[in-house]
């Protein structure tokens, strides 16, 4: 980098040097995430506790069942597992952090430095991705695999679909994150709209419960919302459910998302920067 | 009457406060709202696919998750601690606190009292009377004094455990994320623990005991006979977590030396 700063300052030399920038944001949370680990140790308990509780509670619901909503019990088995250490990978509290960040002001400052701050945001949201890919989602995984009958995949292009929807999961939940947070720009004080996202993400992405299991009105509403992408879908290549080509439909469908839900992104953005006001300061 | 005092004026505090952002109010209230709603929406779909949980049939866990709604309500208004690490220990607020005559953490759940989330008592309450009078449940001489008893001893379950959690942040000032999952936690005490394997039940009984502000408390106005002995321990567990989250504090600001800010 100190190579391209004496060539002098030609504007791609700027552009090298701010893509660098960006890099750092994730490399510095990663870091930052690193110097509280022992704090995630505690987090692979319990999300092993959240999904030996939800498969406790499947099998008294299969009782001696075959098949509900299209799933047999060892898929809802995986199913579990697998869309809780997901949620271990993609959750972040970007719509905390941008909310206190509009709310004590220091927005303004950040508003003023020659970057995107949503940019910025989404890049520390990737470093505490990448550590809780690591640190959480891997060693959740392989003891939920030891405690309950998970099946994993054996096809390689469920795991490569899978790996790849999984990072569109994280892009289209901390999206919705950078919206909510956003949104502290037009009500003060956000705490019910953030609280609000929290719970409808959880249902209606088919954490709590698999869509195709919802009745049937209700299930083709949450079709055309944007929630499935983050967990179901994912979750349904990964047992097996949706195989070959289907794999590219349901991709098709989290780009489609991640490309609709820029388009509030920036309108926020530009709307609040025409509107920022600092309370007290 | 000193502390009822005190109630008083930091209530009137804060209805000047809530008045300043009325909107957020309302969008609190209807989020607060639409989380039972999506927890409800749980229990109906479960039923739709299957007759009972664990020998438990709609009516009776509907009942369950009524009565979980009333402690709930009650323990969110007046205890609500979730951002303590940041507020009071990471900008210092902690040592304003100290300086003041009355207990610290009196102060502290008072200058975060949320009187909407008592909206959810209620409504768990209406749910309790439906689902009551669908499995045609006789309301005694008894019912209220107990119930309020039962709700008494189940607030009290969660500040103890809420309370010596929060304290934690009293040695580490890293950013712990248990509470939130915690949160989690707390939801699977209203179904019928007996479905879950015996460590989970162990777990949910004794270690975080959140099956006794749900389901075994509840049992014992469904007329659920195996569960009656757990009911009429819910007092004695509610006063042990109580006691032991108030040491665990206690001890806490014993050891708080400032943040330095």
């Amino acid at each position: 980098m100190s190579k391209s700063l004496e060539a002098g300052g030609s504007q791609e030399n700027g552009k090298l040097l701010l893509l660098g920038a960006y890099f750092d944001f994730i490399r510095i949370r990663f870091l930052t995430m690193l110097a509280y680990r022992v704090n995630y140790y505690s987090g692979i308990l319990i999300y092993t506790l959240n999904i030996g509780v939800n498969y406790f509670t499947w099998k008294a619901i299969y009782g001696g069942g075959e098949s509900l909503g299209g799933f047999t019990s060892a898929q809802m088995t995986t199913y579990v597992a697998v869309s809780w250490m997901a949620r271990a990978f993609y959750f972040n509290n970007l719509d905390r952090e941008i909310s206190s960040d509009i709310r004590d002001g220091s927005i303004a400052i950040q508003f003023i430095r020659p970057y995107n701050y949503v940019l910025v945001k989404m890049m520390q949201g990737l470093g505490e991705g990448l550590f809780r890919f690591l640190m959480l989602m891997i060693p959740g995984m392989v003891v939920a695999v030891l405690l309950f009958p998970v099946e994993l995949p054996t096809d390689p292009a469920a795991w490569i679909g899978f790996l790849v929807m999984l990072f569109f999961s994280f892009l289209i939940s901390s999206q919705i994150n950078v919206i909510t947070g956003l949104s502290a720009f037009f009500v003060e004080n956000n705490e019910g709209v953030m609280r609000m996202k929290r719970v409808i993400v959880d249902l209606f992405s088919g954490l709590i419960v698999p869509i195709s299991l919802f009745p049937g009105w209700l299930s083709s509403v949450l079709d055309v919302l944007p929630f499935q992408a983050i967990t179901y879908l994912p979750g349904s290549v990964f047992t097996g459910r949706v195989q070959g080509v289907g794999i590219w439909n349901v991709l098709g469908i989290q780009v489609f998302w991640f490309l609709v839900l820029l388009i509030p992104i920036v309108w926020l953005y530009y709307a609040a920067r025409k509107r920022l006001f600092v309370q007290g300061g | 009457m000193y502390h009822l005092g005190l109630l008083w004026e930091y209530l009137k505090n804060y209805m000047k406060t809530r008045l300043t952002y009325r909107a957020d109010f309302w969008v609190e209230v209807i989020s607060d709202l639409l989380f039972q709603a999506t927890n409800f929406i749980f229990i109906m779909v479960i039923f739709m696919h299957t007759e009972s949980l664990g020998g438990w049939n709609q009516n009776e866990v509907v009942f369950v998750y009524g009565f979980f709604m009333v402690p709930f309500g009650v323990f969110s208004c007046f205890v609500n601690m979730w951002n303590f690490s940041e507020r009071y220990i990471v900008k210092g607020e902690m040592d304003r606190v100290l300086t003041r005559p009355a207990h610290n953490l009196f102060q502290i759940l008072l200058e975060n009292v949320d009187p909407p989330s008592l909206i959810g008592s209620f409504i768990g309450l209406v749910i309790m009377a439906i689902s009551g009078a669908n499995l045609g449940l006789p309301f005694e001489w008894w019912t209220i004094p107990v119930l309020l008893l039962l709700t008494l001893s189940a607030v009290a379950i969660y500040t103890g455990i809420y309370t010596a959690l929060t304290s934690l942040s009293f040695y580490s000032d890293a950013p712990t994320g248990i509470l939130p999952l915690m949160y989690n936690i707390q939801n699977y005490g209203r179904y019928p623990v007996t479905i879950y394997n015996r460590a989970i039940q162990v777990l949910l009984t004794w270690i975080i005991p959140f099956a006794f502000v749900g389901i075994y408390p509840a049992a014992l106005f469904l007329q659920r006979d195996e569960m009656r002995g757990m009911a009429i321990l819910t007092p004695v567990v509610g006063a042990v977590f109580l006691s032991i989250g108030l040491l665990c504090w206690n001890y806490g600001v014993k050891r708080y030396k400032g943040a330095g800010s």
